[in-house]
């Protein structure tokens, strides 16, 4: 199918933009990635698309002392070939390895995938387990919002109609912090059907500051704080993990959908969390 | 809605156009550059036989709008090669059988001329990698692969060598 008519505007300064977006039939176009596909299926009909992409001095992954912030026009490919992703969020790396294909992560934003929120996707999860803050900016002023306060449900998020996500800053990890990543989905470069993402820091041998997050297995990408706080101050043992792990795989709230049915998902959960605390512990140190 | 004006270039030819915002880049190539080597499988990103370069990137080509590139600079199957002859990588996949119904294939050269410009030698893994977004319905993916690694091979001995050996 055919995307329905839409007016097209191609600001070329971020006042701009943010001055369109007052306009409540306004949608934002970063990378395509999402928005296109649904309007080619129809799924969306934005009657006046604002295309971010010609804005200037967005397009960065930079080191800001204490913390890496990319702003809204870096593209999946540059996030994951940075070198300060490398170098501060291997996790961020291990994912991306699951993150859509080559053509895609040209164009595809890290912002735009955080802004769409697909259930099943990755960053939501990462973002989340590493506090990601992400700055909002309006015609009115700009507020940060916290990663774990921006996913609000399934393709739903804390942004306003009015409002840009236009910066991401996420905190360099303490040192000796240890992570771990784990995915099932059908074909890699296809959405999860199960993700687990965890940090967690070692100290005299007990667990500290433990942050465990899913997606693919609930409504949006969810940080377990259950599962957190029974971790933290006990020493890494097998039996906790898959304690916690069973804990966890009750607590989330599939869905069956044509692919994967909601108990196998439960199942991934039960199966996965266990090697990404094992793999989080054995990298802290 | 108002057609906009873009100027961009299109396998090294300047081309003017009126559009519609709707229209997707694919389309454009297709029906008003008349260029219908560019393939449209799904039309939502998955098969990637709509590859073409924007910029020297390889991108959906479904997944834009034409009115998205002004002044920007795409290559798109029917510019590999030269005056009839078959580019290395097109001849690749000719001696190795990376082809059958041919569906796939431009998307497929797309995918690997962005892949060979940043990695002359490409490990099998990073090849799969590389063509991991094209969906191929006819070759099992293997014959790709065995003409992609020949592509690189004959590419780093030189374009004209590789061109004269097979002439
Ligand atoms: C074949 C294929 C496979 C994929 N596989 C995966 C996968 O495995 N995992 C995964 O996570 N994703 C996957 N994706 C999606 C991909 O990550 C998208 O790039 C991403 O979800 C959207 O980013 P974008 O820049 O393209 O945003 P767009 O498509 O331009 O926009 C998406 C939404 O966010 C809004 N938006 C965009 N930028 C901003 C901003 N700065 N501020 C406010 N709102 C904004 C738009 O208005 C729109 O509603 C896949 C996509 C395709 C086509
Ligand atoms: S037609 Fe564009 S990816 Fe399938
Ligand atoms: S050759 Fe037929 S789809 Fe690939």
């Amino acid at each position: 199918m055919k995307p329905a008519a839409f007016e097209y505007e191609c600001p070329q300064q971020l006042d701009a933009a943010l001055a369109l977006l007052n306009d409540a039939n306004s949608r934002i176009l970063a990378g395509g990635q999402s928005l296109v596909p649904m309007m080619n299926f129809r799924l969306a009909t934005p009657s006046r698309l604002v295309d971010i992409n010609k804005l200037p001095d967005l397009d960065y992954v930079r080191d800001a002392g204490d913390a890496v912030e990319i702003g809204a026009l870096a593209r999946h490919a540059q996030v994951y070939a940075s070198n300060e992703v490398a170098q501060h969020f291997p996790i961020m790396k291990a994912a991306y390895e699951w993150i859509a294909h080559s053509a895609v992560r040209n164009r595809g934003t890290l912002c735009g995938n955080l802004c769409h929120a697909d259930p099943a996707s990755e960053m939501p999860a990462i973002m989340q387990v590493l506090e990601a803050q992400l700055t909002l900016s309006s015609a009115s002023g700009a507020r940060v919002v916290v990663a774990t306060d921006f996913f609000k449900g399934s393709y739903e998020t804390a942004i306003a109609a009015d409002e840009m996500l236009t910066m991401l800053s996420i905190s360099k990890p303490a040192p000796g912090t240890g992570w771990g990543f784990e995915e099932v989905a059908m074909r890699k470069g296809d959405y999860a059907w199960c993700t687990v993402a965890a940090t967690l820091q070692l100290s005299s041998g007990k667990i500290a500051s433990a942050r465990v997050a899913v997606s693919g297995v609930d409504a949006c990408a969810t940080r377990l704080s259950d599962a957190e706080s029974s971790l933290d101050g006990q020493a890494p043992d097998t039996e906790l993990f898959a304690n916690v792990a069973a804990s966890a795989a009750l607590a989330v709230d599939p869905a069956d959908n044509v692919a994967v049915s909601a108990d196998y998902r439960r199942d991934l959960v039960r199966t996965l969390m266990p090697r990404v605390l094992q793999a989080a512990v054995e990298s802290a140190g | 809605m108002d057609k906009v004006a873009i100027n961009l270039t299109v396998n090294g030819r300047n081309r003017q156009a009126l559009v519609p915002p709707r229209m997707l880049l694919s389309d454009f190539i297709r029906h008003e550059l008349e260029l219908p080597g560019t393939h449209v499988g799904c039309e939502h990103g998955v098969c990637g036989s709509c590859n073409v370069l924007v910029d020297g990137k390889a991108v959906r080509s479904c997944l834009m709008f034409a009115v998205q590139t002004d002044g920007a600079r795409i290559g798109t199957i029917e510019g590999m090669g030269a005056d009839g002859s078959l580019h290395p990588i097109q001849e690749a996949f000719w001696e190795e059988h990376g082809l059958q119904c041919g569906f796939c294939t431009p998307g497929m050269l797309v995918a690997a001329t962005e892949l060979l410009a940043e990695k002359p030698d490409p490990s099998e893994e990073e090849i799969r990698e590389a063509i991991s977004g094209n969906l191929c319905r006819c070759t099992g993916y293997e014959f790709i692969i065995k003409a992609i690694r020949s592509a690189a091979q004959k590419l780093r001995e030189g374009n004209g060598a590789a061109q004269t050996e097979s002439a």
